[in-house]
């Protein structure tokens, strides 16, 4: 039977500018290191059996990023970000890992939306306010984005799921099911010249009976005493 | 303190490859700094990919981070996008460690493994805000220092370096810090008197204490002293014992894709098999060996300590290690506690027995393996002293191939001493001939075959030989172009040959052509060494503007008594032992590893009363050893190996 657990951590600081790949390698490293037994896939080349939820382009910070492991000998859930903390970068921090069931949906087909905080410090705030304005009031938002290297155009409005404004920041709730609508191009959508601002990932959300929930359940966060993330409870 | 990272980062998400500039991986220690430690800022000129896994700079950041009176960060060349935001936005060059500015370090040491890479040393002198020619420094400015194998000869390098390291940096390293330390702390009075401490440290050469004077025809007549501090012949150091200085112990794992990224653990240090065109062979005798057992626990150790899951024993011919089976075997030992850990042995020798011990290391993933037989015939190879036979060759391409390795690769040179067009094309009926045996047994394989052009080096018995000129090399390349084409499954790459006449400009250059190394970098001549930034057009047009003749230095044969740039400096190695050997060498006469056979008196061991450390007296089985004999175990190694023919020197 298969053993797997689901592990959330942080991608913050000097660290944002790791690459998705990045992130792969660091964890293999530093799951052998901490002895976490992983298990390995079959064939030619086996490598460790982890699975990453959706990509965070490389310079954005994240306080939810997802983690699915295969072990190879359990461990217990709640001691798992304590094995491997010490092995992983500054900035990177496993703040949960929780078993799940085998079989249910992969991070990337579970995630349907991300929640994003974006600071414009560049911007004036009267510009963000009505730039926000402008896009909220739209029916139809076309942009032309990069697909597997295929410019495409589609419209935007839709991915838009939630969009509000505090000084200079934005925080938007961006779908990433159908279609996916990324920090950078939502920016481009509104105005091109803002620039891309310093965007953190705050949460991502999968849907569970209708509801929409985090990857790891907030019930087992709080019915275990682990320390929820900031947010998490505001959103629940 | 200095932090030039709140300036740096808005820049970042907008250059390639971010996360080479940003530190933070897993390693040794920094001490923060203090008054009571010197400061060094060890540089890799060259991008963090290619700089961060170098086991040189490594060792020494750890041995001075270790120290109660050192503390060392790291950096590496700014690719050219940073380096343009560096320079709009008045950032300085810093540290990856703590992103320090350069300039608040007291020791700028640079790497130099290679020729190519001088333009971006001055390049990194110059964004660290420290002006390039060392004689317009000042007691402020950091110390800027060199070392590596590219330093046996720094000429070209001499008006912007201070100081310059010959050999193993493990101990001097620490006697330099000690000096420079005492000047620190004497209130850094006039730069000379730093100079002068250096100066008489072993291992370490002062340029500017010396002045060459030159003959009418050019050549050179001396390099002499001009301060009483420096010594007329600066030695090379040598750690007598490898066991010693067991570092890395926790070798850098970075966050980011580089080369070699795995463990390294470098098994012996040193090769006297006298390859003639291997300057790391002659440079670093004698051979040195670490104990088995500390082998093993440098592999458990670092598997534990970095996570890594692969593991390369290095030296420049790790088959050559006593008894490599027993300690590759243990280190793939599931009681490391690992588990999955795969050993590479990066230099193969060109037998079975390797490909043997290969076979037992690689159980699955059998995608490639390499070979450096250098030379398409057999007299090549007696010239180069790479006595490796055909059946050598055939042997282990069998092996490998039915041991279901599906690619070979084969490396070669062409513009060696003596070169014949039938030598050069030997290449490409060896590498046919190697298919042709597989496809007889049923294999189904390929052969690659890689060829550089030969640049001769300072302290090897080719330093007399004048290259090839670069036409010379690109037609024979061409001619195994042609001949490759006939041979169907034989697959061709060759080295960009206008990079080989820069290398071997540097190589073999002396002070005059500092200017020209300027001239260059000014004119934004950096990252040489990478094919898409190589300008040979800025190199001719500074040796013009500088009135000097890429053939003179490049294309000429040296004679016996003529004064080379490097005679002030010494690998150990007697002059006349090198010429002699350069003699052999156009007899097409194969010389012996003395580390099996009685001493040469190269001056190595002799000259230093230091010894090769072998763990075993006898070569090791299988093939010819490279001996071009046929050797069991324990048998002995005939010393002679072909009859002397009269001497002549190639025109
Ligand atoms: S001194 Fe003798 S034993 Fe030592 S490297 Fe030279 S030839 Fe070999």
């Amino acid at each position: 039977m298969k053993i797997q657990q689901r592990v959330r951590f942080t991608k913050l600081g000097k660290i944002r500018f790791l690459s998705h790949r990045d992130l792969a390698r660091i964890w293999e490293r530093s799951l052998r290191r901490s002895g976490v037994q992983v298990a390995y896939s079959e064939g030619f080349s086996p490598r460790p059996r982890l699975s990453f939820g959706l990509a965070l382009s490389t310079g954005h910070e994240s306080l939810g990023e997802y983690l699915d492991i295969d072990l190879a000998r359990d461990v217990d859930p709640l001691e798992l970000p304590g094995i491997v903390n010490p092995s992983l970068p500054d900035g990177m921090v496993a703040q949960i890992a929780c078993a799940i069931e085998p079989g249910i949906p992969s991070l990337q087909q579970a995630v349907i939306s991300s929640t994003w905080r974006i600071t414009l410090a560049d911007v004036p705030v009267d510009e963000l306010t009505e730039g926000l304005e402008r896009v909220l009031g739209a029916d139809e938002l076309p942009i032309v984005v990069e697909r597997k290297g295929n410019k495409i155009t589609l419209d935007a409005r839709p991915a838009i799921l939630a969009l509000t404004q505090d000084d200079v920041v934005l925080e938007a709730e961006l779908a990433s099911q159908p279609r996916s609508l990324r920090p950078a191009e939502l920016l481009r959508a509104i105005d091109p010249n803002w620039g891309d601002g310093r965007v953190l990932r705050t949460h991502q959300w999968t849907l569970v009976d209708g509801a929409r929930r985090e990857p790891i359940p907030l019930g087992d966060l709080s019915s275990r005493g682990a320390t929820p993330t900031p947010h998490a409870g505001a959103r629940a | 303190m200095v932090d030039v990272w709140a300036r740096l980062e808005p820049h970042l998400a907008s250059v390639q490859k971010p996360a080479r500039y940003i530190g933070c991986e897993l390693c040794a220690e920094v001490p923060p700094p203090s008054p009571h430690r010197v400061g060094w800022l060890l540089v890799y000129p060259d991008t963090y990919e290619i700089g961060l896994p170098n086991q040189g700079l490594q060792i020494l950041y750890e041995i001075l981070n270790e120290r109660p009176d050192a503390r060392a960060e790291r950096t590496y060349a700014p690719w050219t996008d940073l380096e343009e935001v560096l320079r709009r936005e008045n950032i300085p060059l810093f540290s990856v460690d703590t992103h320090r500015s350069a300039d608040e370090f007291d020791v700028l040491a640079f790497n130099l493994s290679a020729e190519l890479v001088y333009t971006n040393v001055l390049n990194c002198i110059d964004l660290a805000g420290v002006p390039v020619r060392s004689r317009e420094r000042r007691a402020v400015h950091p110390l800027i220092g060199a070392g590596g194998h590219a330093t046996y000869n720094p000429e070209p390098l001499a008006d912007f370096l201070d100081f310059v390291v010959l050999g193993d940096g493990e101990e001097v390293v620490g006697e330099i810090n000690a000096a420079v330390a005492a000047w620190i702390s004497g209130g850094r009075t006039a730069r000379i008197d730093v100079l002068r401490a250096l100066a008489g440290i072993e291992g370490v050469y002062v340029p500017a204490l010396y002045e060459p004077r030159y003959l009418p025809d050019g050549c050179l007549e001396v390099t002499a002293p001009i301060d009483a501090a420096a010594p007329a012949v600066v030695e090379k150091r040598t750690i007598a014992d490898l066991g010693e200085w067991p570092y890395p112990k926790q070798q850098i794992v970075p966050l980011t894709e580089v080369v070699h990224d795995r463990l390294n653990v470098e098994v012996f240090r040193g090769c006297t098999r006298g390859c003639r065109f291997c300057q790391a062979g002659m440079i670093t005798r004698p051979v040195r060996e670490r104990p088995a057992d500390q082998v093993r626990e440098m592999v458990q150790q670092g598997i534990r300590r970095t996570g890594y899951d692969e593991v390369a024993l290095t030296s420049l011919s790790t088959a050559d290690f006593s008894g490599i089976e027993d300690v590759v075997m243990s280190a793939m030992d599931d009681s490391v506690g690992c588990g999955n850990v795969s050993v590479s042995l990066p230099s193969l020798r060109v037998d079975a027995f390797t490909v043997g011990v290969a076979a037992q290391i690689q159980k699955a993933r059998r995608t490639g393996l390499t070979f450096a037989p250098e030379a398409g015939s057999w007299r090549m190879r007696q010239v180069i002293n790479k006595l490796i036979t055909e059946e050598d060759l055939y042997a282990a391409v069998d092996s490998a191939f039915s041991q279901g390795w599906r690619r070979v690769k084969l490396y070669f040179l062409v513009g060696l001493p003596t070169e014949t067009d039938e030598d050069t094309l030997g290449i490409v009926e060896l590498a046919s001939r190697c298919l042709q045996l597989a496809k007889e047994k049923g294999h189904n394989g390929s052969v690659t075959v890689s060829v550089g052009g030969f640049v001769p080096k300072a302290f090897t018995p080719f330093q007399w030989f004048g290259m090839n000129t670069e036409e010379e090399l690109r037609r024979k390349v061409n001619l195994l172009r042609d001949a490759a084409r006939h041979a169907k499954g034989v697959q061709l790459k060759w080295h960009d040959t206008r990079a080989s006449l820069v290398e071997g400009l540097m190589s073999r250059g002396d002070r005059r052509l500092g200017p020209v190394i300027e001239h260059v970098w000014r004119a934004g001549g950096t990252f040489q060494e990478w094919s898409e930034h190589f300008r040979l057009d800025l190199w001719e047009a500074a040796m013009e503007a500088h009135g000097l003749d890429m053939d003179w230095y490049c294309h000429r044969h040296r004679t016996e008594h003529e004064v080379l740039p490097w005679d002030h400096l010494s690998a150990g190695l007697h002059k006349d032992f090198l010429w002699q050997d350069w003699r052999d060498s156009l007899d097409e006469l194969g010389l012996e590893d003395c580390r099996w056979t009685p001493c040469y008196d190269c001056g190595a061991c002799t000259g230093y009363s230091i010894e090769h450390v072998v763990a075993s007296a006898v070569p090791p089985a299988g093939g010819s050893q490279g001996t071009g004999q046929n050797l069991l175990w324990g048998t002995e190694v005939p010393v002679v190996l072909g009859a002397r023919k009269s001497s002549q020197v190639p025109v």
